[in-house]
């Protein structure tokens, strides 16, 4: 019996000594570069084709494609899913699971699974309240929250266990993230959030919208002074607005996200707002790049996916650098060619004696 | 109404307003008068522990359970976990956050303080924050809670820290020996 193995470009990269996982993005924040992650839209559809196009949108630009587990506590295609189908044609997707929709049981199987199907890196969340999405009869689940969800999978990749202390025979490596919001109350507690969340297991942070650079910068004091940044790779969320009403539409209808007037009034004042919104987004990014203990961004450009290139080159913040692409695979250009074949003699009638010629070459 | 997880006192989270939190404010703000009550109150119920074995842990449970719910749950909207943390929260219970988050507010506080679910809620660890500011052990908001065991639901806190702590005690003196 012969055993199914996974295709080159499938199989995870060789194991460095001192990383946790076998991915890129650890690689190249680990190797001190300045990493880009990018957020995928989920489609609501069950076209695979769907999560294709939306993943090739980012390819070359960026280090890891975060699949969203029904943010905004709407639904959409599964985080799961997507990792599934981006992990098979080789890229590199950080897997978002968010505690509002499963218990702690799904959710180890879920982290299972994935590591198996070559998901590298995931991110942990508490998740939106129901009542903010599409559904708000739904029951909220949040068995777990953010911080004892690490803590699980920590337990789960270092010692092997899962909650219940059951031994997994084969541990799942992968790189733990979590999210931060330096831009809401309680101002004070959130670099010691950051710090509880290093403690339970969190190795990168992406954080929230920045829009207020001051702002963030004294976060990042408090942050450099814990020596947190030293524990944590932190990637600033940088994203474009695409006018000044949907930036003020943002403002009062999503938790979280904090817009200062002087933005709004900079989207106001030019004449062509959605270019305007780039520039802040690039603005942004250049800036966050230079900041010390910063050590990537995290591109969100919710249906503006196509800007996220744009963004990410012409802000330079790359230095040259390109991430990895995927290459068309050879084995899939031959089966192309055999297809095209079959089509352009589809009509012929077949000599048997021809067809015993040709199988027996 | 259908009784979902995060409609603290049964009542429907849109209709509540701000007077409906007025004793649980209380508690937060009286913070550190509250601790100094939990500390004598779990010092009797350990000097106690003789009694509680003598009658039954399990059948003093019910009594007791009783007692604590009906304190518990004026002062501080007790949801009755189990496995209290009010004196690592600052007196602001964390079953009462609609995400029943036990380590530290979400991302989606609003400017004011206030809850991104309940918008006139005081965000529960906004409070929990000032609460533990005032208290002698205002570090223990530091630790990382372990996920809430929903099987010990609606059983006594009070008695099985005492249990925990006289088992605790007893170890340790053998040790000694």
């Amino acid at each position: 019996m012969s055993i199914l193995k996974f295709d080159e470009h499938e199989a995870p990269l060789p194991p460095e000594p001192g990383h946790s996982s076998r991915g890129r993005l650890e690689r190249i924040l680990r190797a001190g570069e300045f990493a880009v992650t990018a957020e995928l839209n989920p489609p609501d559809s069950a076209d695979p084709n769907d999560v294709f196009e939306r993943g090739a949108i980012f390819d070359g630009w960026v280090d890891g494609i975060n699949a969203t587990d029904g943010s905004g506590a709407n639904c959409h295609m599964s985080s799961v899913g997507i990792c599934a189908l981006l992990t098979r044609v080789g890229y590199s997707p950080i897997m978002q699971i968010s505690c509002r929709d499963h218990n702690r049981i799904a959710i180890q199987g879920n982290v299972l699974g994935a590591a198996a199907m070559g998901v590298n890196n995931i991110l942990c969340l508490t998740g939106d309240g129901v009542q903010a999405g599409d559904q708000p009869g739904a029951k909220p689940v949040f068995d777990l929250d953010c911080m004892s969800l690490l803590r699980t999978i920590r337990q789960m990749r270092d010692e092997g266990k899962l909650l219940s202390g059951r031994k997994l025979t084969s541990p799942p490596q992968v790189f733990l993230g979590a999210a931060i919001n330096p831009f809401a109350p309680p101002y004070d507690f959130r670099p010691l959030r950051l710090a509880k969340k290093i403690e339970a297991g969190a190795q990168f942070a992406q954080s929230q919208y920045c829009f207020d650079i001051p702002m963030l910068e004294t976060y990042m004091d408090r942050v450099r002074d814990m020596g947190l940044d030293e524990k944590c790779f932190i990637l600033a969320g940088v994203g474009p607005l695409a006018s000044a009403r949907a930036a003020k539409w943002i403002r009062s209808n999503v938790p979280g996200i904090h817009i200062p007037d002087s933005i709004i009034e900079r989207l106001e004042g030019a004449d062509d707002q959605k270019l305007e919104g780039k520039k802040i987004a690039i603005e942004v990014l250049q800036q966050v790049r230079e900041m010390k203990g910063i050590s990537g961004a995290h591109v969100m450009a919710y249906r503006q996916e196509e800007l996220v290139a744009e963004i990410v080159h012409e802000s330079g913040v790359l230095k040259g650098r390109k991430p990895w692409t995927r290459e068309a695979n050879p084995g899939f250009e031959a089966v192309a060619e055999a297809v095209e074949n079959t089509i352009e003699h589809i009509g012929e009638a077949i000599e048997p004696s021809a067809a015993v010629a040709a199988a027996s070459d | 109404m259908p009784k979902a997880a995060y409609q603290p006192a049964k009542a429907s989270p849109v209709v509540r307003n701000r007077s409906a939190f007025t004793i649980r404010l209380w508690s937060v703000r009286h913070s550190k008068f509250l601790e100094k009550i939990y500390l004598a109150l779990a010092a009797v119920f350990l000097k106690l522990h003789p009694l509680w074995n003598f009658i039954g842990y399990s059948r003093a449970e019910k009594p007791v359970m009783l007692v604590e719910k009906a304190v518990k749950t004026l002062l501080f909207d007790c949801r009755m976990c189990g496995q209290c943390a009010l004196s690592d929260t600052g007196m602001s219970c964390p079953m009462n956050c609609p995400k029943s988050l036990r380590n530290g507010p979400c991302g989606g506080v609003r400017p004011n303080g206030n809850c991104e679910v309940e918008p006139d809620m005081p965000c529960v660890w906004v409070e929990a924050w000032r609460g533990a500011q005032e208290m002698k052990s205002s570090d223990n908001i530091l630790k990382v809670q372990p996920p809430v065991d929903h099987s010990l639901k609606g059983t006594s806190s009070w008695l099985r820290v005492t249990s925990d702590e006289a088992a605790r005690k007893q170890t340790e003196n053998e040790g000694v020996k």
